[in-house]
């Protein structure tokens, strides 16, 4: 199979879906040349008038990404940095998330926003944020955070033909990360999760760029003797709560690993998830590793400190099974 | 030649201030390319006459917010080049104590409210700084500093409208350099000069040469006096340039695509601020010795930060956890 790496994927499954449909296309900031490579060459293809590089308005296009899709298009919006969400808050939380529900169902809202997200290196507190966590507790949005290229590629495509508003998160650290990508049409349907490395003794619940840290740790917890279970959830919301309880129901112990911030994170979502449904089954309290509640850092030394590492998962699953 | 009412001690001020910018400024590419500075950087070379026109108008009581591009509006705010340096390598004796970096410096005596990270986020706090010293009746001015691509953010017409009905004390410099990131204003910006979106806010809206300091001050200095004596706010526009990347090391995004063309660039390089000042005051002002006294005290003065910068200790990790609240 081809190997593509997690940008090509994101630019190879635009491609496909502005070709399939002609009601899609895609705005944002630079998009001719796509900042980080995403939407390089698409413009060649599909023209200025279906890629369009919008100007520094964020509320401004993503509102009127919600307004062509209730009149029938079906837009994808990118909003480069994941931090810059805030600066459209209501169009997509009272706007996008709510206006189908608000008419009574009349209105579809075929919307996907893209942006990346996490911490980069010393990219500093308004660049770095995951932000998805704000959006769980915001009803009608669906939030999706592939972990490698085969995952982006699926969920991408899998968003943009949704009929509901979808965020997609995508970690700048994967962008070079490479994996094998058949070279025919699939899709990743969104609400289910991926089993990453099967184990006996702890599950690890890891999300986005996590998952790669927590596949690392259970390589190293192997030689200490301990067998771990990495199970990436994929997408936040809907949550594959059937796969995780089942993990858990074998392993009797969980780890929820997030680069977001502990407090009302996602992982404090998918804990209170197993503690409720999967209380019988636990050894051990659900344990989080998570950010410390602060803005992320500038200074290398102190960003390093406060964001989950490998290392830091294998020592807290150490820690756990005593 | 001279005409201008500016003293010469006045006039010498500013083109240090210059000079510290675009060497600082120059320094900074340099050692950001050696990777001796963590995440990335924009840096204004070109753009040094906006910043210090307008920053030669202001009082050290008075306010400035900055944006990503902000260490030339700091310098010449009265922004000390070690502690600036040392925030840009990430070292706990930064302004910030390396919490911000390059696009979030920072010192509130010196008036500085910040660089920003967010496009546009500036021009609401300018104006609540405006607010502050109108509601106390302090006198202060602030000046809003920036760029084009900002001024298609909402964040600029509710504050030009919030500031013109409630007459503040404001002076908003648009730092129009023609692009923002690697799209050009003129696609996606529905006038050519930023200036007349002053008229929908009933203010005055004035385009300047940026590249030449001396306008750039009597004309913000005008601003500043309308602004104290409670008569509200103006919308300056700087025409500039920034000759370098939108971040340095852009050229890793862009592959072999251009978005400028290169004799636009080597045009507005021959509007240098810097030689636009000397092909104006010097001999007749300033002699060559002087102005070349200046260049190597600057040197000296960069030299130092970056050495300041380079000894610096880290903050310690656990730093990571401080400053959130105020425990007074
Ligand atoms: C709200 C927001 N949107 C987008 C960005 C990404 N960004 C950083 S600088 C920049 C261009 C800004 O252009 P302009 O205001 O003209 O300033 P210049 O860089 O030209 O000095 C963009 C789009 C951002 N930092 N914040
Ligand atoms: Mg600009």
């Amino acid at each position: 199979m081809p190997e593509m790496n997690f940008i090509q994927a994101i630019n190879t499954a635009l491609a496909e879906e502005l070709r399939l449909d002609s009601k899609t296309f895609l705005m944002g900031l630079d998009v001719w040349v796509g900042a980080f490579g995403a939407t390089s060459g698409l413009t060649d293809e599909f023209g200025a008038e279906r890629i369009l590089n919008a100007p520094i308005s964020e509320a401004g296009y993503a509102g009127a990404g919600v307004g062509a899709a209730m009149a029938g298009m079906r837009p994808i919006v990118e909003i480069e940095f994941a931090s810059f969400f805030y600066c459209c808050w209501d169009q997509v939380c009272n706007q996008a998330a709510k206006l189908r529900y608000m008419s009574g169902g009349q209105a579809d809202m075929p919307i996907t926003f893209r942006a990346v997200c996490g911490a980069v290196g010393s990219a500093a507190a308004q660049h770095s944020e995951t932000v998805y966590s704000q959006f769980m507790s915001v009803p009608g949005l669906k939030i999706v955070v592939p972990s490698g290229a085969y995952d982006m590629k699926g969920l991408l495509k899998s968003a943009i033909r949704d009929n509901n508003p979808v965020l997609v998160f995508e970690h700048l650290k994967l962008g070079r990360s490479k994996e094998e990508v058949p070279e025919e049409e699939y899709l990743v349907p969104i609400g289910q999760a991926a089993v990453k490395r099967e184990g006996s003794d702890v599950t690890i619940i890891a999300i986005g760029y996590m998952v790669s840290q927590a596949l690392k740790a259970a390589k190293a917890l192997e030689e200490d003797g301990i067998s771990a279970e990495v199970i990436d959830p994929r997408s936040l919301i809907p949550l594959d709560e059937e796969t995780l309880l089942s993990s858990v129901a074998k392993t009797h112990n969980v780890l929820v690993v997030d680069e977001g911030h502990l407090r009302c994170g996602a992982a404090a979502e998918i804990s209170a998830v197993i503690a409720d449904k999967g209380f019988d089954s636990l050894d051990a309290p659900v344990k989080r590793l998570a950010a410390p509640d602060v803005p992320v850092p500038f200074s290398p030394p102190l960003e390093k400190f406060i964001l989950p590492n490998d290392k830091k998962i294998s020592a807290t699953v150490k820690e756990m099974l005593g | 030649m001279a005409d201008t009412s500016l003293s010469t001690d006045k006039l010498l001020d500013m083109y240090r201030t210059m000079q510290t910018i675009r060497q600082f400024e120059s320094r900074v590419r340099d050692i950001f390319q050696e990777g001796q500075i963590p995440g990335f950087v924009h840096v204004s070379i070109g753009e040094e006459a906006s910043a210090t026109g307008v920053a030669a108008a202001l009082t050290k009581q008075d306010y400035i917010t900055s944006t990503h591009r902000g260490h030339g509006h700091l310098i010449a705010k009265g922004g000390e080049v070690k502690p600036m340096m040392a925030e840009l390598f990430g070292k706990k004796t930064g302004y910030c104590k390396g919490k911000g970096g390059s696009m979030h410096i920072a010192n509130f005596e010196l008036g500085i409210l910040g660089a920003n990270g967010i496009v546009g986020a500036g021009l609401p706090i300018a104006t609540g700084a405006g607010l502050a010293a109108k509601v106390r009746g302090s006198g202060e001015v602030a000046a809003c500093f920036f760029g084009d691509g900002a001024s298609n953010e909402g964040t600029f017409h509710e504050s030009l409208n919030i500031a013109s009905s409630w007459k503040l004390p404001v002076v908003y410099v648009c730092e129009n350099n023609l692009y923002g990131e690697f799209t050009a204003g003129k696609d996606v910006t529905s006038v050519k000069d930023i200036a007349d979106r002053a008229r929908g806010h009933d203010m005055p809206g004035i385009v300047v040469n940026g590249n030449d300091v001396v306008e750039v001050h009597e004309t913000t200095s005008q601003a500043v006096e309308r602004a104290r004596k409670g008569e509200g706010p103006t919308l300056i526009e700087c025409k500039t340039y920034r000759w370098e990347g939108h971040v340095v090391g852009e050229e890793a995004f862009l592959g072999k695509r251009s978005y400028r063309p290169s004799d636009e660039i080597e045009a507005w390089k021959r509007r240098c601020p810097l030689i636009t000042f000397e092909q104006r005051f010097v001999p007749d002002t300033f002699s060559q010795e002087e102005i070349e006294a200046v260049q190597a005290d600057v040197k000296r003065a960069i030299d130092d930060a970056v050495q300041f910068a380079q000894d610096s200790p880290y903050p310690e990790p656990e730093e990571a956890l401080e400053d959130m609240f105020s425990n007074a």
